[in-house]
């Protein structure tokens, strides 16, 4: 737990559980619940759209970001010149350099760099979380790896159900899937800004400065993924500056 | 044989961003208002991406369904910690509110 580093560090010595391969599993099972509809949903809107079934299940194997695909084929549809929308799933998908970064100093420092860089492929928004947000002060290759394929296992096998199996899922179901990762990340949150103030404050005051950010007519403009990113930095900047020492000590 | 270029560059977009920090700054000694600043970064994150997203999960002209699934998984999560409970409840919320409101 990053701002309660202190308090979990003067614990770790009397409980360590071991977080194997299958702790990682475990953890992403509330992540595959997750993607499985969304997949199927990106499987079924790419069917529909008329893009080859080969390209969507390669789409999802070598991409494996929800929002992105979702454009991608949409601006394919639209006829979109290739270069845009190579620059739009950049663009989105940025966000998972902060995420990396952040990423970076909670591995173990004995996991290799090639382990490392297969690890990174699976950094999503949601594993990314999970895992963050784990008590261990050191994340295991173990894990990480458990965590990750488990995540990447349901978005292709929701992929291939969406493309071959999901046409005739009703419409109220699939309008009522639509909050599940919304609702995971409020199961992740709430949990961790309990146990901390300045967690609670940045998390709040960043939502605030989001809403902010997609009604303001300037700013209301921008793509999701760049509001995503300058509302996250402006957040963890603030907690930096304003909670240095106490918060993000350890 | 375009698309599947264009799917493989898309892929190296997103792969790349993912992929350097973790493997070049695992070691890195930052400064402590850096490290301070990856430490909120969850927090941050997380934030940004419910709100205002959550409402609109439900469809742009569903938002009173979404947000009576975003209040139920939010009440259930200031009770629980198991995860998959607070989705279940949020799915519920959304579906229920579905049925009666429209």
């Amino acid at each position: 737990m990053p701002i309660t580093a202190q308090t979990d560090s003067s614990t770790a010595c009397t409980q360590v559980p071991k977080v194997t391969f299958f702790t990682g599993v475990k953890a992403g099972v509330p992540i595959a619940v997750g993607y499985a509809p969304i997949a199927m949903a990106f499987g079924l809107l790419a069917k529909s759209s008329g893009v080859p079934n080969e390209v969507s299940i390669l789409m999802s194997l070598v991409v494996f970001a929800g929002a992105s695909q979702f454009v991608g084929v949409n601006l394919l549809v639209l006829g979109t010149a290739c270069w845009e929308i190579v620059l739009a799933t950049f663009i989105l998908n940025l966000r998972h350099f902060l995420m990396s970064a952040a990423l970076s100093q909670r591995v173990e420092r004995s996991i290799t760099k090639p382990w490392l860089a297969a690890i990174s492929f699976g950094i999503t928004d949601e594993t990314f979380t999970v895992a963050s947000l784990r008590p261990e002060e050191r994340l295991s290759k173990e894990f990480l790896l458990g965590l990750n394929l488990t995540a990447f296992a349901a978005w292709n096998i929701g992929t291939w159900i969406g493309l071959f199996l999901a046409q005739g899922l009703p419409e109220a179901v699939k309008a009522s899937m639509g909050i599940a990762l919304y609702a995971m990340f409020v199961g992740l949150l709430i949990p961790s800004v309990k146990k901390s103030r300045p967690a609670l404050v940045i998390a709040l005051v960043t939502m605030l400065a989001h809403g902010i950010m997609r009604v303001l007519p300037v700013t209301a403009e921008l793509s999701t993924g760049w509001s995503i990113i300058l509302a996250t930095v402006g957040g963890a900047l603030a907690g930096a500056i304003v909670y240095g020492e106490e918060g993000g000590g350890g | 044989m375009e698309m599947i270029l264009l799917v493989l560059a898309m892929g190296a977009v997103t792969y790349l961003p993912r992929m350097a920090p973790l493997t070049l700054m695992q070691n890195a000694v930052m400064p402590q208002l850096i490290r301070s600043f990856f430490r909120f970064i969850p927090y941050a994150a997380l934030g940004a991406l419910i709100f205002p997203g959550i409402l609109t999960s439900a469809g742009p002209e569903r938002m009173p369904a979404a947000g009576i699934g975003a209040l139920l998984a939010v009440g259930v999560a200031l009770v629980s910690e198991n995860v998959m409970l607070v989705v279940a409840a949020g799915i519920a919320g959304v579906f229920a509110a579905n049925l009666l409101l429209y």
